[in-house]
């Protein structure tokens, strides 16, 4: 087992480097810098900029370097903690970012329990039930909030939350606990906000879950145990749950590092819709302002706990399914 | 024993009468067709069973069939404006008026102006009957830019206008631009899907085929890929196109950023399908004649899942036409002139939208109903592409 964690890990570190070389060619793309469009901003501003004063800034940020040179320095300080400069926010990127990826957690955590608890269910009663109408009805709901894009319910749901129970628009709790220290009456506001994102991030998921829940499952229940259980006179209830239903788990951990991403990308564009203080907002628009290292720093950072994610699942699955831990890796 | 029996020597008796093989088992000639059917014929069957996929299909043609001829279909021409009637609410089409059946007809819009809130106000005029005419003349437009027209398949017959969907804030016909708005929306998704596909199958390809350390390299892409959120990606991609791009290069370049992200789906199916298939005699003995790797994956290889290759890039159009919808309403995407439902989406960007003017969020009715039968048809579609399962 420990060499298979071993392996894992060291399977990570060329899938990081690469990606961290992608996300800088990515940050580096788009013509000019963020000095100039900086400097186009203060003349269009109707300001004067002595040039000078730019060709400082450019040199104190190591701006008149080889690209080559540039990444080295970005992503060896970030094996230390240093994740590089914010140009707008004046400030390093750790601090700005520090708050905002917490939240993004928190909303990922709970986006990902809600959709187990919502897909588990329906996704048995469908196996178990198949071709029956609950099923098609099932099924059919769980493509909807697929299909229904995510900013606009997102939007529709902060309405009716503010009419029915006069939930404050926008942010992820009341605007009186913004920058307050942490107490129960702020953690309740938490929980109030944070539903509504759930469930609109958690609704275009469900529809996918419950597909591979449903096809698992149906998998496992066409096996010749399956009857066998059931004419010894196993109670049906007990012969889903103890053996088949376990079987068909397998998928389901595989799955979570795979989920991360695209929680972490729905919840981009909720966020800024609902305007939470998590990460969506802060990089798109340090995209657009050409703030390179918070934007790329901030795409490392996602990348890394997806990566993290896959480990956890890898690592996980090796401990339940010896033939995974003996063959060194998943097919998927 | 019938006469032409021969009679051999060592008392062997046989019959002369021709072999007829069918002769045992006799085959009903529904039977005979099931086993004389090509592929396409079988998975064409099969595919007919699944009528809801059948009826998605005819869905989705029909809405391509709209974007076709949206100058027709539509009322009004894209940019028709009227400043009389800002944000004016959608119109019921009615038959009878005071009990009296009049043919279709709406009621003429009362407006007036709120003075607390200086909002317009537009009620039903219940006195004023406007009837609506069919295969009527109204804006001219050049249809496919080339014949200059003026039919519209609906209008009013009196000098007035008719917003069944409602109008936004420049008066424009909400009806109209929806339908203009297919256009992009349902194409964007196609022709991504299209370079997704080529991607997939030759990147995929050669990573199966030759497997080693393309393969180990292709592996790793693919993951580093899959492990970035793709909004994110989609915006950074969004960002590099510059501002003054025209509207049809910033389409093409939607639609590359959306394939470019897209294709690792299809190259891992491709790619565990060629390891397995590589090993086959066949492919061998076109190796050994000496056919070019291009030349086995592309004509030996591909084909015998080719089917299944479409069936699951059909169901990924979806995540491209929500993925054009969400970059448009972000405003990263296509932006006006240029009009998809992503566009006109983002006039529904604020809550006062859903309070005050809730039909501007009408263009999401097509999106969800485009994806849902792509859906189901995509479903269709991977059922019949194994039409022996």
């Amino acid at each position: 087992m420990l060499g298979y964690i071993a392996k894992r890990f060291t399977y990570m570190i060329p899938t990081l480097i690469l990606t961290s070389m992608l996300v800088f060619f990515l940050i580096e793309l788009p013509p000019g810098d963020y000095f100039e469009s900086y400097v186009n901003e203060l003349i269009a501003a109707g300001e004067t900029i002595d040039p000078k004063q730019i060709e400082f800034l450019r040199t104190e940020y190591g701006f008149d370097r080889p690209v080559w040179e540039r990444y080295w320095i970005w992503a060896t300080g970030m094996l230390v903690g240093d994740f590089g400069y914010s140009f707008e926010y004046e400030l390093p990127v750790r601090e700005v970012i520090g708050d905002r990826l917490i939240f993004t957690i928190i909303v990922t955590f709970f986006t990902i329990i809600f959709t187990w608890l919502i897909a588990f269910p329906i996704g048995i009663y469908s196996a178990t039930h198949q071709y029956s109408w609950g099923d098609y009805g099932l099924t059919f709901l769980g493509l909807l909030g697929l299909a229904t894009p995510n900013f606009l319910l997102a939007l529709i749901m902060m309405y009716l939350a503010n009419q029915w129970f006069g939930t404050a628009i926008g942010g992820l709790m009341d605007p009186e606990f913004v920058d307050k220290p942490f107490s129960f009456a702020k953690f309740l506001s938490v929980m109030e906000h944070l539903w509504i994102p759930v469930i609109v991030i958690g609704t275009s998921g469900t529809a996918a879950m419950i597909r591979r829940v449903r096809a698992n499952l149906l998998d496992e229940l066409r096996k010749p145990y399956v009857t066998t259980a059931r004419a010894k006179g196993v109670p049906e209830f007990k012969g889903l749950m103890k053996y088949p239903f376990r079987m068909s788990l397998n998928f389901f951990i595989a799955d979570i590092g795979s989920v991360l991403p695209q929680v972490i990308s729905g919840a981009e564009i909720v966020a800024i819709v609902l305007s939470l203080e998590t990460t969506g907002p802060l990089l798109i628009q340090a995209l657009q302002s050409q703030d390179m290292y918070l934007a790329g720093s901030f795409l490392m950072l996602l990348a890394f706990l997806t990566v993290i994610g896959v480990l956890i699942s890898d690592i996980a699955l090796g401990f339940l399914d010896p033939r995974i831990r003996l063959q060194g890796g998943v097919s998927r | 024993m019938s006469k032409s029996a021969t009679r051999l020597p060592e008392d062997h008796y046989v019959n002369e009468a021709p072999f007829d093989p069918k002769a045992i088992e006799k085959l009903t000639p529904e039977q005979e067709a099931v086993f004389l059917a090509s592929q396409m014929q079988l998975m064409w069957w099969k595919f007919k069973k699944h009528k809801l996929a059948v009826f998605c299909g005819i869905f989705l043609l029909l809405m391509y069939l709209m974007a076709a001829f949206a100058e027709f279909l539509a009322p009004y021409n894209l940019e028709a404006k009227n400043s009389q009637y800002i944000y004016a609410p959608p119109q019921s089409i009615n038959l009878f008026h005071e009990g009296e059946f009049v043919g279709p007809f709406v009621y003429d819009y009362k407006k007036e102006l709120d003075l607390k809130t200086f909002q317009r106000v537009y009620t039903e005029d219940t006195t004023k009957v406007i009837p609506l005419s069919f295969f009527c003349s109204g804006d001219e437009y050049n249809f496919w830019g080339m014949i200059p027209a003026d039919n519209h398949l609906m209008c009013a017959d009196i000098q007035k206008p008719i917003y069944l969907l409602g109008s936004d804030r420049l008066g424009r016909d909400l009806l109209s631009r929806i339908i203009y708005g297919a256009r992009i929306s349902l194409t964007i998704g196609l022709i991504g899907i299209m370079i997704s596909f080529v991607l997939g199958i030759v990147i995929g390809g050669f990573a199966g085929y030759y497997g080693g350390w393309v393969d180990l390299v292709v592996q790793r892409l693919i993951e580093v890929i899959q492990s970035l959120p793709t909004l994110p990606l989609w915006l950074v991609l969004a960002a590099i196109m510059p501002a003054n791009w025209s509207p049809i290069l910033i389409y093409f370049g939607i639609t590359v950023i959306l394939g470019l992200i897209d294709w690792t789906g299809l190259a891992r199916a491709v790619r565990s399908k060629l390891l397995a298939l590589r090993e086959e005699d066949y492919v061998l003995a076109a190796r050994l004649m000496g056919a070019s790797p291009a030349r086995i994956i592309g004509l030996h290889l591909v084909p015998g899942f080719m089917s299944h290759l479409i069936a699951s890039a059909t169901i990924t159009i979806p995540t491209m036409i929500l993925g054009e919808t969400a970059l448009s309403f972000l405003g990263l995407g296509l932006r006006s002139p240029t009009v998809s439902w992503g566009v006109l989406l983002n006039e529904a960007q604020n809550i006062n939208v859903v309070a005050i003017t809730p039909w501007l969020i009408l263009p999401v009715v097509p999106v969800i109903l485009v994806i849902l039968a792509f859906n189901f048809f995509g479903d269709g579609l991977r059922d019949a592409a194994d039409p022996y399962g």
